[in-house]
């Protein structure tokens, strides 16, 4: 027993790996390849979110609860970048918007040059409800117009139409300005004024998503976002798949006649077309996970990161030998920010649509914090390892839920209302489920799966 | 200039959509921002399962709600909820009681970071959230039963003669009677009662209080109490109003902390003050005022649009952008409330 | 033996030795001051009596030992205790810290009351006013007669008169001679040493967490080594 908890603690990196393959494996010949590979793919992306959350928590202890509105601000920047224009809304109303966005910017910077150079806090004011209400003007006519434009299809401005890494690249970019704007308000203040501004920020951002149909379809969803790897369809029909297909199933196939090789072929082709977009996605979000954990080690071990750990280990002394502690926590706000913002483009992208209705706080901040704390908060890959672990759960959850609830039916006979209730309500099990998991890592281990070293708290 | 009839139906008109759906509002929110203010003093941390704990003490007395009117335990006129406001408090304390000994106490002890015990109460708040609905469902319930209204808008008009109706629910004359008896007696008991005091004097200075023989435990056990008394209230009057739904009351928690920062974070006073600067500040921008200025103006300068400053869907926004600006102008709040 | 005694007192901050078998003792009717470089141990003496710090060593009140009672039951045996800093509720009025002083009692306190107002006018003139709006020497007045309101027989005092002006110093050391007349045993810590010592009934030099000198106030002011070490000649 001894033993094995010192095997534990010397190999908590590789048995935590490999447990999950095994996991994954599992749930891969038990139910099917593509459920794991899509559980693998959502990991990922959530361990980039994870990634994120742990880099302003774990090196300067801010504490954002806002993940959801980082996250639909990346999910947006898809559909504005990388979807098709929608000619006619944009000539319909797409200068007065702009001319009312820019007006709003206009009164803002104005605004904010007189605030900064002393002038009365009147003329401050008045600038700004001067502002708003001139961007009304224009916005109220824009928005009508560009809405009214074939609204069970289009309705809203559409996208630049661009590539869709750039989109990525944009959603990092919006959810960084977003946090930038609240770390610049909030922090110096008590720390706790930042996790509800934070809150605040992403409530509003969703609302206004939900309810500004001109900017994304609002409720009515953005479907059919262009994806950066093939379409299964395009697969099942080129040559070289089909042929790279036979040769994996050489032995199989051969044994077949050739009208039972044809019907087998056609089954596998779209199975392993399905299979092949996820490795696609699972390469290309590895590449970007690897690459985001490598820039963040790279970046604590350099000077600025020295900077970071000495403010994080103690701020008071920090601060009185000159280093500007509110600026480091406003770039690591920023920073961290922009990772969740560029994981939720990537979900967006990989789900290829855009629902702001999907959006809610359980999903996205909590399941993410969870993911922090149980992965080992300030370990960068503790958070990964968090993201999988907690994510696989989540996942298996339904399917436990509902096996918990056979298992009673059968148990107590077929007429039982407890596990009719269970079935009902199965899913918010979830969320006390993990609620708990979170209150008793935090007590009991608070330095989650892989704990950081010689970190202070 | 308008008539004085035309004047008093403006007033009548904006009291009816505006004025008194505020106060309403407001008085509910102060009861919940009460509560904020209260666990941050004593227990020093920012309580973000406020608004869950709401949920879970409007539950509990819908629950009751139910088996009462099943057992035709009512009071005529007015909602049976008012019957099981005290079980339904009872049961949130113990609730309340049962997570302090639990999950908070241990961090109380250790002397945690304020900002571990945030954490650890969003973790309640999932946990509460998830109970809630899990025993509820997520759909909207409403349980107000009983007279709808004290006197309707038409009743109003007979009894007036005015074109315009001042409507008073039944819902509105609660809340507001409730909340002042309960923020009084909130308040009397700080300010006058030995153990009211003795919890000023803990929340003022810690150390101190002890260094003069009050216990710690007592503190947080009133506190406690107090907080699950007025979140019961808060929770089962806007339920009242405006119907019993676990997202709905989940969304409160930021108006709740607007207000708790707007009137200066720790200050009881400033809770509710801050309270009702955001209800009467949502109502008031999300209003449209095209009929009212009808009222005022002179035909040929009458409004052709709504006259609505924003839209009613953003005024949870109200709150945001209100706390937003108090942070950058005067992060204190109203009141003077500590900042760091 | 004296009234409050602290005996061969061992503490340590974590790994470090803060109080290494130091000895101090006061009686009613008496001003004992502790005296001593900085990072002596001074403070931590009075923590430890209170039992605010965790230490090894007898504390005796009144020929009882006290050294396993917790705080709060200290304080109800008599025990009061005025810090250095923050020893006012600054958003409750005068009145209100005095209440609070009388916690613990169950009997009346208006003579007690009665009292504090006629050692400390002021308090009584600006019994409404908010105690955090008083200045610095006023603050120390309520700081006392809170502590007054516990009916203390010994007041232990931590530097009462840090960061106050000349002026106040003698008001507060006036103050502290009245405390004593009315037959408290009053053991305070002070950076003044000079000042403290040629008003003290007794004094104990601290250094290194034990005691290096003690004796009189007098006798300590008139010893040689003891000027040339810790007075500055």
């Amino acid at each position: 027993m001894n033993n094995l908890a010192h095997i534990w603690q010397s190999h908590r990196q590789a048995i935590s790996i490999l447990v999950m393959v095994f996991l994954l494996a599992f749930v891969g010949i038990n139910q099917s390849w593509v459920l794991a590979l899509s559980i693998f793919n959502l990991c990922l992306i959530s361990a980039i979110m994870a990634l994120g959350v742990n880099i302003q928590w774990g090196y300067a202890g801010l504490f954002n609860i806002g993940i959801m509105g980082f996250a639909a601000l990346g999910g947006l920047s898809v559909v504005l970048i990388s979807a098709p224009a929608v000619p006619v809304a944009v000539s319909a109303g797409g200068m007065n918007m702009l001319f009312a966005l820019f007006l709003l910017l206009l009164s803002i910077v104005l605004s904010v040059y007189l605030s900064k150079h002393k002038y009365n806090k009147g003329w401050v004011v008045l600038s700004l409800v001067a502002g708003y209400f001139a961007m009304r003007y224009f916005y109220i006519d824009a928005a009508q117009a560009i809405e009214a434009v074939n609204p069970s299809k289009t309705g809203y401005l559409g996208g630049l139409g661009l590539p869709v890494p750039l989109a990525w690249l944009a959603g990092g970019l919006l959810a960084a300005g977003a946090a930038w704007l609240i770390g610049k308000i909030t922090l110096g203040l008590r720390s706790d004024y930042l996790a509800i501004a934070s809150f605040g920020i992403a409530e509003i951002v969703l609302y206004i998503i939900k309810n500004e149909d001109w900017i994304a379809r609002g409720v009515k969803n953005v479907t059919g976002l262009p994806r950066p790897v093939p379409l299964e369809i395009d697969l099942q029909q080129s040559p070289w798949f089909e042929e790279m297909v036979l040769w994996f199933n050489q032995s199989s196939l051969s044994l077949l006649t050739e009208a039972e090789k044809t019907k087998a072929l056609s089954i596998l082709l779209s199975e392993y077309s399905v299979v092949f977009v996820k490795l696609c996605y699972s390469s290309l979000f590895l590449a970007i996970l690897v690459a985001l954990i490598i820039m963040a080690n790279l970046a604590f071990d350099s000077p600025w990161g020295r900077k970071v750990r000495a403010i994080r280990d103690n701020e008071i002394a920090a601060s009185a030998m000159g280093k500007n502690v509110k600026r480091q926590h406003l770039q690591i706000f920023v920073i961290g920010s922009a990772i969740v913002g560029i994981a939720g483009a990537l979900l967006v992208t990989y789900t290829g649509q855009f629902t702001p209705n999907s959006y809610q706080s359980l999903r996205f901040t909590f399941l993410i914090w969870v993911m922090v704390i149980v992965g080992g908060s300030g370990n960068n890959f503790g958070s990964v390892i968090g993201a999988f672990f907690i994510w696989f759960f989540w996942v298996e959850s339904t399917p436990m839920g509902l096996w918990l609830a056979e298992t009673v039916q059968n148990f107590a006979g077929t007429d039982n209302g407890v596990s009719a209730f269970l079935q009902d309500r199965a899913h918010f099990f979830r969320y006390i489920f993990m609620g708990l998991i979170m209150l008793l890592v935090l007590r009991f281990a608070p330095g989650g799966i892989l704990p950081e070293k010689d970190k202070k708290l | 200039m308008p008539s004085f009839d035309n004047i008093l139906n403006a007033f009548i008109l904006l009291s009816n959509f505006v004025l008194l759906p505020a106060l309403t509002y407001g008085a509910q929110l102060a009861l919940g921002a009460l509560a904020v203010t209260l666990v941050y003093s004593i227990l020093r941390f920012a309580n973000f399962s406020q608004a869950n704990n709401m949920a879970f003490g409007t539950a509990m007395a819908i629950l009751l709600t139910g088996f009462f009117q099943s057992q035709g335990w009512t009071i005529s006129g007015f909602p049976t909820a008012l019957l099981v406001i005290p079980l339904a408090i009872v049961i949130t304390i113990i609730c309340l009681l049962l997570t302090d000994r639990w999950v908070y106490r241990y961090y109380r002890i250790n002397n945690a970071k304020s900002i571990t015990v945030v954490m650890v109460s969003i973790g309640v708040m999932f946990i509460m959230g998830g109970l809630v609905q899990l025993i509820m469902g997520p759909e909207q319930q409403i349980f107000a039963d009983g007279a709808r209204f004290i006197w309707t808008a038409r009743e109003f008009k007979t009894f007036s003669g005015l074109s315009e109706g001042l409507a008073l629910k039944t819902s509105q004359l609660t809340t507001i009677l409730l909340a002042l008896l309960a923020v009084g007696l909130v308040f009397y008991f700080l300010q006058k009662t030995k153990v009211g005091k003795a919890m000023r004097a803990f929340s003022d200075n810690e150390d101190l209080a002890l260094l003069s023989g009050i216990n710690p435990d007592k503190v947080v056990f009133t506190t406690w109490l107090l907080v699950a008394t007025l979140t019961t209230i808060a929770g089962v009057l806007f339920g009242l109003d405006k119907g019993f739904s676990p997202l709905q009351y989940h969304l409160l928690l930021l108006p709740v902390f607007a207000a708790v920062i707007v009137g200066g974070i720790g200050s009881p006073l400033g809770a509710i003050v801050g309270a009702f600067v955001i209800s009467f500040s949502e109502m008031l921008l999300t209003y449209a005022y095209k009929k009212f200025f009808i009222y005022l103006l002179p035909t040929s300068l009458e409004p052709d649009s709504l006259l609505q400053l924003i839209g009613t869907e953003y005024k949870y926004a109200v709150s945001f952008v209100i706390l937003i600006i108090v942070l950058l102008i005067k992060p204190t709040g109203i009141f003077k409330g500590k900042v760091l | 033996m004296t009234y409050l005694t602290g005996k061969n007192l061992f503490a340590a901050y974590g790994a470090v030795p803060i109080l290494r078998g130091c000895s101090v003792g006061v009686n009613r009717g008496e001003l004992a001051v502790i005296v001593g470089p900085n990072g002596a141990g001074k403070s931590s003496v009075m923590k430890a009596l209170l039992g605010l710090l965790p230490s090894k060593g007898e504390v005796l009140l009144n020929g009882k030992d006290i050294s396993a009672l917790s705080t709060q039951q200290r304080i109800s045996l008599g025990l009061a205790f005025v810090p250095q800093n923050n020893n006012v509720f600054p958003t409750m009025s005068v009145v209100e810290n005095l209440e609070i002083g009388a916690f613990l009692r169950h009997d009346d306190y208006q003579t007690t009351l009665d009292e504090v107002y006629t050692l400390f006018p002021i308090l009584f003139e600006k019994r409404r006013q908010l105690a955090g709006q008083l200045s610095g020497g006023q603050r120390q007045q309520v700081a006392f007669g809170r502590a007054m309101m516990t009916q203390p027989t010994v007041l232990l005092l931590d530097e009462p008169t840090a960061g106050v002006s000349p002026i106040v110093i003698d008001e507060i050391f006036a103050n502290i001679l009245a405390l004593k007349e009315a037959n408290k045993a009053v053991l305070m810590v002070e950076q003044n040493a000079q000042q403290a010592l040629s008003i003290a009934d007794k004094g104990f030099v601290l250094v290194a967490g034990k005691n290096a000198h003690t004796g009189t106030g007098k006798a300590l002011l008139s010893d040689d080594k003891v000027r040339r070490d810790f007075l500055g000649g």
